[in-house]
């Protein structure tokens, strides 16, 4: 949101406002540090390789990442990525990665369907056949794909963090569904299932995702204390990453073209006062 | 002089009485900084044509030469363009050994043109050097290959004997990960 | 085109292609030594920066273009795949989403500019009705390129926006059925959607030239609204205002460079990011920011007619703005009371792009409830933006033909040099400029 709000006030219009909903309600996702914020903020590799594990360990049951390939772990600003390998494709660390997971093929000779280890060039393969299964298996839900999750939804990777680390008992007075599960950071609207006073009604609304961290749950490689606060954050740093790959190429490319532009624009000032020196107007 | 009226509130910039070289300067520089942005940012659109990273990513193919037969070849799709694997016979390969002194239009010996030690394994771009087509197996005087589109002939070593192709069939970068295993780009 | 040419060609190719294709000569005397009145200040310098934005949208779109697939399954991952694996194309797709936002903000003042100069009185009454036809081919070619990624606020912006047609009666069904091309937005929708959002921008680019062929007949307007009387109230084109177009160009960059670099997402929805899904709505459907005001006037008609109608009847009222103004005086410089009915003009048209920005009912004043007003509380954006397009009519309608008609205007300087030359604060040089021609 400050982004945001610093970019809008820049552009001089105030034109584009929160939405205050009158139904749909959440708490304010919870202010984070991230390394990859503010102008020359770059991606932490290691805790980039962090929350791959924890993706491929806890998410990956049940959430897709379909742009995701096992070669963008390798490429520059990926957390694999190794210098020795300016093609990702070549970088063994990521093919180990690749073959651990199987993917579907079809045998070239037979037609049949096979499994067999992936590749680099090789998608995340998704949980579930299709969509329909994916909502089938999970309470009539099917789990968002990862993606582009961090620009999906208003606050990005600190609302992913919110959602993981929100998970509350309810409020006493609030009645909650079989299969789903309340979280303040979760838009939505819960009037309709509040039994207390009828101004109190809390924010947030029903997850069908059950709290899916746990202390402890993935084995950080690097020693870092397995707490569902760091599997959060460094899921949603990942998931960062994932949304947007080219981030830090786009902010170095960024700082030349700003300077290069303010130089420019001041020799053009400088050509500009000259020109006109002798012209009263 | 006439111009005086005319010009007397908007005097032209260019006869002004300043020093020439200093005045002009700062024209020059700020013209060369305008010529190096535009240049600087036609880059990224020439290279946005260039192969991306999801093709170059599948550019690299790893094939399991168990699957062909002695005396055969099999075409796999690579970068978008065939590839022939042969295994020769040894018929084949002597025939193309006893004429690497032939009178050929692209020289090349026929060790040259495989992995020491693995004569029976020709691995071929299956493109013709003249304009592209696919050359037909076995085919031609020679027994390597026909190009159908403009009768270029090719030895077994796909060497080119006859016809308007100029050069001989390109054998990929491709090494053997193992005796079955090969690694082409 | 207007006056007699200068161009005097230099060498035997000129000289031989003068007498066959004069396009050199027209280029030397619409861009070299166009005599443009020497008072233009930087308002005037968005001509040359909505040049820059036309080229820009368009070379960044042709490129987009060769790696788009216009079907409903691979839109949103061929937008993704521009995004992640073509070389730079992070940096072309970030150019052309924050330039469609650029060149809108470009135009908006571009058209203020007009209205408050009076550029659009005769003799320049073609040239600004091109600029609105400008205006509406732009709003077309951005609501349609808008659609393309096909995310959630593509799909349904598309749903929300070809449903405005159909509040025309009789015709209305047959008109979206017709524009779907099915039963819905879908493959078929997407398909000609991007098939005019390529073909648009060539034609605005061929507007365009008309509308730099109507501004050289008459030449251009200046802050005074006074007409050029002499030589001595212009300058050549080139070197004055190249240089100074460049300058501002250059300035607009700097604002551009700032979005595509570190904030590429912040004019775009998040939900834009999610997949369209024709079985779901987003939370709230909002339109870009440029859209809002004309959004909100939609919204405050109670009956989805009336509310087309205002929408479109708020454009439509431009194209008439020449023949509505009674005035003879072009610049508002000179105008203090009208002046200050066109600054609550933009105050309100800020007004109504934030109603628009915000769901019907919200209060402007948060946490307070006055009484009910037919559908809403009086403290309602929707009542708000009520108001706001009463006065956006009425300033039309009302205002601008009784105050040309009423009010008495400042006297005027009788040549754009005057009110320099007779100026003490304007310092040596114009002393002895005006010396010298005395």
């Amino acid at each position: 949101m400050l982004r945001k709000g610093i970019a809008l006030a820049v552009f001089g219009l105030a034109l584009v406002g929160t939405p205050a909903l009158a139904a749909t309600t959440s708490e304010e996702p919870k202010d984070i540090h991230w390394s990859f914020e503010g102008p020359f903020g770059k991606f932490d590799a290691e805790q980039l390789q962090r929350g791959y594990k924890v993706y491929r360990e806890v998410c990956s049951a049940c959430h897709s990442m379909d742009l995701m390939y096992f070669r963008n772990l390798g490429q520059k600003g990926g957390p694999f990525y190794d210098p020795k390998y300016p093609n990702p494709i070549q970088n063994p660390y990521v093919k180990s990665l690749a073959a651990d997971i199987k993917v579907k093929d079809i045998d070239s000779e037979t037609g049949d369907d096979i499994q067999r280890p992936a590749t680099p060039a090789d998608k995340f393969p998704a949980p579930f056949p299709n969509e329909a299964s994916a909502a089938a298996s999970n309470g009539g839900k099917a789990p968002p794909d990862l993606s582009v999750m961090a620009k999906a939804r208003e606050g990005g990777p600190a609302y992913i963090y919110s959602i993981l680390t929100g998970f509350v008992p309810p409020p006493r007075g609030l009645n909650v569904m079989a299969g789903r599960y309340y979280n303040p950071y979760y838009p939505g609207d819960v009037s309709s299932f509040w039994t207390g006073p009828k101004d109190q009604v809390p924010k947030g609304g029903f997850i069908a995702m059950p709290p899916p961290l746990a202390p402890n749950k993935v084995t950080f490689d690097d020693g870092t204390p397995s707490t569902v606060a760091n599997e959060a954050r460094d899921v949603a740093a990942f998931l960062a990453w994932a949304a947007e790959p080219k981030m830090e190429e786009r902010k170095e490319f960024g700082l030349g073209a700003m300077i290069y532009l303010l130089i420019f624009t001041g020799l053009l000032y400088a050509s500009y006062r000259r020109i006109w020196r002798d012209v009263s107007h | 002089m006439v111009s005086d009226t005319a010009l007397g509130a908007n005097p032209d910039p260019l006869a002004s009485s300043d020093d020439p070289n200093r005045r002009d300067f700062i024209h020059i520089v700020t013209g060369a900084a305008a010529v190096g942005a535009v240049v600087s940012l036609a880059w990224p659109f020439i290279d946005q044509m260039n192969p991306a990273a999801d093709t170059l990513a599948l550019a690299q193919i790893e094939f399991d030469l168990t699957k062909v037969q002695e005396g055969q070849q099999v075409v796999v799709k690579w970068r978008g363009k065939p590839l022939f694997v042969r295994y020769r016979t040894p018929k084949e390969i002597a025939e193309a050994v006893h004429d690497d002194h032939a009178d050929l239009r692209d020289p090349a010996t026929d060790e040259s043109r495989h992995k020491p030690g693995k004569p029976q394994w020709l691995i071929l771009i299956g493109t013709c050097t003249h304009l592209g087509c696919v050359p037909t197996f076995g085919g031609g005087e020679y027994g390597g290959w026909f190009c159908p589109c403009h009768g270029s002939v090719y030895d077994t070593s796909g060497r080119i004997r006859k016809g308007p192709a100029p050069k001989n069939l390109a054998v990929p970068d491709y090494s053997f990960l193992s005796d079955t295993k090969i690694k082409v780009g | 085109m207007s006056g007699h040419s200068t161009y005097e060609p230099k060498t035997g190719f000129e000289r031989w292609l003068d007498m066959r294709l004069p396009i050199i000569r027209l280029a030397y005397d619409s861009a070299i030594t166009f005599p443009t009145p020497k008072n233009l200040n930087y308002w005037w310098t968005f001509g040359g920066i909505l040049a820059l934005c036309l080229g820009i949208q368009i070379v960044t779109g042709i490129v987009l273009a060769m790696h788009y697939v216009p079907h409903v399954d691979y839109a949103f991952n061929s937008v993704e795949r521009i995004m992640r694996d073509v070389n730079y194309g992070w940096l072309i797709r970030y150019m052309h989403a924050s330039g469609a936002s650029m060149f809108f903000l470009a135009v908006y003042v571009h058209i203020f500019r007009g209205l408050y100069y009076g550029s659009y009185k005769a003799p320049r009454e073609v040239l600004w009705i091109l600029g609105c036809i400008i205006y509406l081919l732009m709003m077309a070619t951005a609501f349609m390129g808008y659609v393309l990624p096909w995310g959630q606020m593509s799909f349904h912006g598309a749903v929300v926006i070809t449903n405005l047609l159909g509040a025309f009666p009789l015709v209305g069904n047959a008109i979206t059925t017709w524009l779907w091309g099915g039963f819905a937005v879908d493959d078929p929708t997407l398909n000609r959607f991007f098939s005019l959002h390529y073909l648009l921008p060539f034609v605005i680019a061929g507007v365009v030239a008309l509308h730099i062929w109507a501004l050289h007949v008459p030449g251009n307007n200046n802050p005074t609204g006074v007409n050029v009387k002499s030589k001595a109230d212009t300058v050549p084109f080139h070197p004055y205002y190249t240089v100074k177009d460049s300058f501002a160009i250059a300035l607009f960059l700097i604002l551009f460079a700032f979005f595509v670099f570190w904030f590429p997402n912040a004019l775009l929805a998040p939900d834009n990011s999610v997949r369209a899904n024709p079985l779901v709505t987003p939370q709230h459907i909002v339109p870009e920011w440029y859209f809002l005001p004309f959004y909100a006037m939609l919204r405050s008609v109670p009956n989805k007619l009336g509310g087309v109608i205002t929408m479109f009847g708020a454009i439509a009222l431009l194209f008439v703005l020449p023949w509505i103004d009674t005035s003879k005086v072009r610049s508002m410089r000179y105008r203090p009371t009208m002046r200050l009915y066109f600054f609550i003009f933009i105050a309100v048209c800020l007004v109504l792009g934030w109603c628009g920005a915000h769901e019907p009912a919200d209060a402007v004043i948060p946490n307070v409830t006055t009484f009910t007003l037919g559908d809403y509380d009086l403290n309602s954006m929707v009542w708000l933006s009520r108001v706001a397009t009463l006065y956006y009519l009425a300033y039309f309608l009302i205002i601008t033909p009784v105050m040309g008609l009423t009010e008495t205007p400042l006297p005027i300087p009788e040549s754009i040099s005057e009110p320099v030359l007779s100026h003490p604060a304007s310092g040596p040089v114009a002393a002895a400029a005006a010396t010298k021609k005395g």
